[in-house]
């Protein structure tokens, strides 16, 4: 069952940057030579979605259900097993980056970057500043060593990092956290991606600097029209920045919708119980209590049925008999994945 | 930090800017090794036996007669008697074929250095390699890596050398080629992989892989410069390991080589003087002291780099 949005809202159309249609990843739970065939793990298992361009999409969701798999899928650092990831949909010829092999893949590495979560291990401390931000336009062959200067020095002052000339030859670890994040933005965007997925780019990051990189991250997208997938696990976070949010569970999409309306109303059972869990800033306030049941589960060859039927409250006998239910409009351009709802 | 405030445009001083920072990287290196003593040592005995070798093409050239001095066909006429005890002639006496034992001893510091750092050399380009071609495929290429490796490591390596040098009649630098090629795929290779598979993991390689380089780009650029420090250490062991080998070889008398240490010590030997060590010192302390020197002189110059690339052992 795939959804068309475009079909639902037409204007959407041109607007498209990226589209991904049933997108899955299996990996094989621990083969050897003398246990064959334990089990596929379902880390992505079917989803789609859409990133309008100069968009922020949020992909929000509990540590292991598939979030930063889906992000490295995206920009191709590993192979989907199934599904197509379409850039520009809306053009004559769009091309299918699931596929991609050889020359046009390392071509369209210029289109999609990604910002990893660590800013201190994401950048090889043998190398200076000017290296790590130049390394993609030198792998591309773009422009002799005086343009990447340029090109670096323009890029740097762009993130916030003035004047340039003081951090181009340093080493990664002569800047501080936040420093660091702002170098490893820069080399994403230095090849002028169209959209970027920043995998929890904050996370590590201190508090008061977060609003910071976050900003400058919104500042540049407003700017250079770049597509955000922003995965984190902080839904202070992603209010923030994204436009809307897509809430995954156990590498399904189970929910998605503008930011506010998602977060003000959200229709999706684990939706509630993951928005009930957001610390409180008010001493008196009392936790109404949790209604779901169990932990996450390892999604190991799962039922055919909604994945989250064992920890569900509204579940009944219909959860259990039917397959997962599909992404369905609840109201107001807001999809959620429940026969309940 | 050696830059200007103005952006630097000329590719000149790119490479200024490049070469300073190598600069800094070194003395900082250098100040830790300075720190460890044992190193300087080692260093001090390194450079001694360098000056050796520098020595004698002129010693050869001026003072030294040629006939008498020369290490391989001279021969000590003003002495009546061979081997002789040393002199003022002779520092430090004639072997018993009537050659100068110092001139013997600084002509064949030359090709132990040359023998030494030429397997090491060779080790460490091919473990480095195989490290990080083992480490960053995985699979199938590591495996046929690894159980290669499990061979080199098998066989015994002397009693291989012996068998080598009966059949094809080996120099120095096939000893180093086969030293290079057993060292390299085997024991160096397998430690350096280990030290590279903690380094494919970092994200800074799958950042490397998103902005499109490829294989080669990956290991050279970013895996084989972290594991430099590594194979420097392991270059180190290897000189050590390259020197012995050759001492026993030519002692043994299979080394097809005009004169080195082993060589030296065989001779006395084959003459009959190697038991009358308290009367002929001569004869086998300045070899064989040299070979140990230089060997642990290569070793402890190892340790201290160990100190310097490894926080965990460096002292407060």
């Amino acid at each position: 069952m795939t959804l068309d949005i475009a079909k639902l809202v037409p204007s959407l159309d041109s607007r498209i940057l990226l589209k991904v249609e049933g997108l899955r990843k299996y990996y094989r739970a621990t083969a050897n030579r003398f246990r064959r065939n334990r089990g596929l793990i379902h880390a992505v298992d079917g989803i789609d979605f859409e990133v309008a361009k100069d968009e922020s999409l949020g992909l929000v969701g509990e540590s292991g259900c598939g979030k930063t798999t889906t992000g490295k899928l995206l920009v191709r650092l590993i192979d989907p097993t199934a599904g197509r990831i379409l850039l520009n949909p809306g053009q004559q010829q769009p091309t299918d980056i699931a596929t991609l092999k050889g020359k046009p893949l390392k071509a369209f590495r210029r289109k999609v970057q990604i910002i990893f979560q660590d800013p201190y291990e994401s950048m090889n401390p043998r190398r200076t500043i000017f290296d790590t931000v130049a390394e993609p336009l030198k792998v591309q062959k773009m422009g002799g060593t005086l343009e990447h200067l340029d090109r670096v020095s323009h890029m740097l002052e762009l993130v916030g990092l003035t004047p340039p000339s003081t951090f181009l030859f340093r080493y990664p670890h002569e800047l501080s956290g936040g420093q660091r994040q702002r170098v490893a933005i820069a080399r994403a965007l230095i090849v002028e991606p169209a959209f970027v997925v920043a995998d929890e780019p904050t996370s590590m990051l201190d508090v008061s600097i977060r609003t910071g990189v976050m900003r400058l991250m919104e500042e540049l997208a407003a700017r250079l029209g770049i597509g955000y997938l922003y995965i984190t696990h902080d839904l202070a976070v992603a209010r923030y920045v994204c436009d809307r949010i897509a809430v995954m569970y156990l590498g399904k999409i189970v929910e998605v919708g503008e930011t506010e309306e998602l977060l003000q109303r959200p229709k999706h059972p684990y939706t509630q119980a993951l928005l009930s869990a957001v610390p409180v800033p008010d001493p008196t306030f009392t936790r109404p209590p949790v209604r779901i049941k169990g932990g996450v589960s390892v999604p190991v060859d799962p039922p055919d049925q909604c994945r989250f039927y064992s920890r569900c409250p509204l579940a009944d006998d219909f959860c259990r008999d039917n397959p997962h239910p599909p992404l369905e409009d609840k109201g107001a351009g807001q999809l959620a994945a429940c026969y309940k709802a | 930090m050696a830059v200007s405030d103005s952006p630097p445009t000329a590719p000149r001083s790119l490479w200024a800017v490049r070469a300073a920072l190598a600069a800094r990287s070194f003395k900082q290196s250098w100040s830790m090794f300075r720190g460890t003593r044992i190193g300087i040592i080692g260093l001090a005995i390194i450079l001694f036996y360098l000056l050796l070798a520098a020595a004698h093409p002129i010693l050869m050239n001026t003072v030294w007669d040629e006939k008498i001095y020369d290490p391989v066909v001279g021969y000590a006429f003003d002495e009546t008697r061979q081997p002789a005890p040393p002199s003022w002639s002779h520092p430090l006496g004639t072997d018993p074929l009537g050659r100068d034992v110092l001139s013997q001893l600084m002509y064949s510091a030359r090709s132990e250095f040359m023998l030494g750092l030429l397997a090491a050399l060779i080790t460490v380009s091919i473990g480095t390699t195989v490290g990080a071609v083992a480490a960053y495929f995985g699979g199938v290429v590591d495996t046929v890596l690894m159980r290669l490796a499990d061979i080199m490591i098998m066989l015994p390596g002397i009693s291989v050398l012996i068998v080598l040098s009966a059949l094809i009649g080996v120099e120095h630098f096939e000893l180093a080629l086969i030293i290079g090629i057993l060292s390299g795929f085997g024991g160096t290779g397998v430690v350096l992989k280990s030290q590279a598979l903690s380094v494919v993991v970092k994200p800074y390689i799958e950042a490397a892989r998103a902005a499109g380089g490829g294989p080669v780009h990956i290991i050279f650029v970013h895996i084989v410069p972290n594991l430099l420090p590594l194979s420097f250490l392991y270059m180190m062991f290897t000189v050590t390991g390259a020197i012995f080998s050759e001492a026993v070889l030519s002692f043994l008398g299979l080394l097809n080589v005009r004169m080195s240490w082993g060589l030296m010590i065989h001779t006395t030997e084959s003459a009959g003087y190697l038991l009358q060590v308290g009367e002929y010192w001569w004869l086998i302390f300045p070899a064989s002291l040299s070979i140990t020197l230089l060997c642990s002189s290569f070793y402890l110059v190892g340790r201290s780099l160990d100190e310097v690339v490894n926080p965990r052992l460096r002292r407060s």
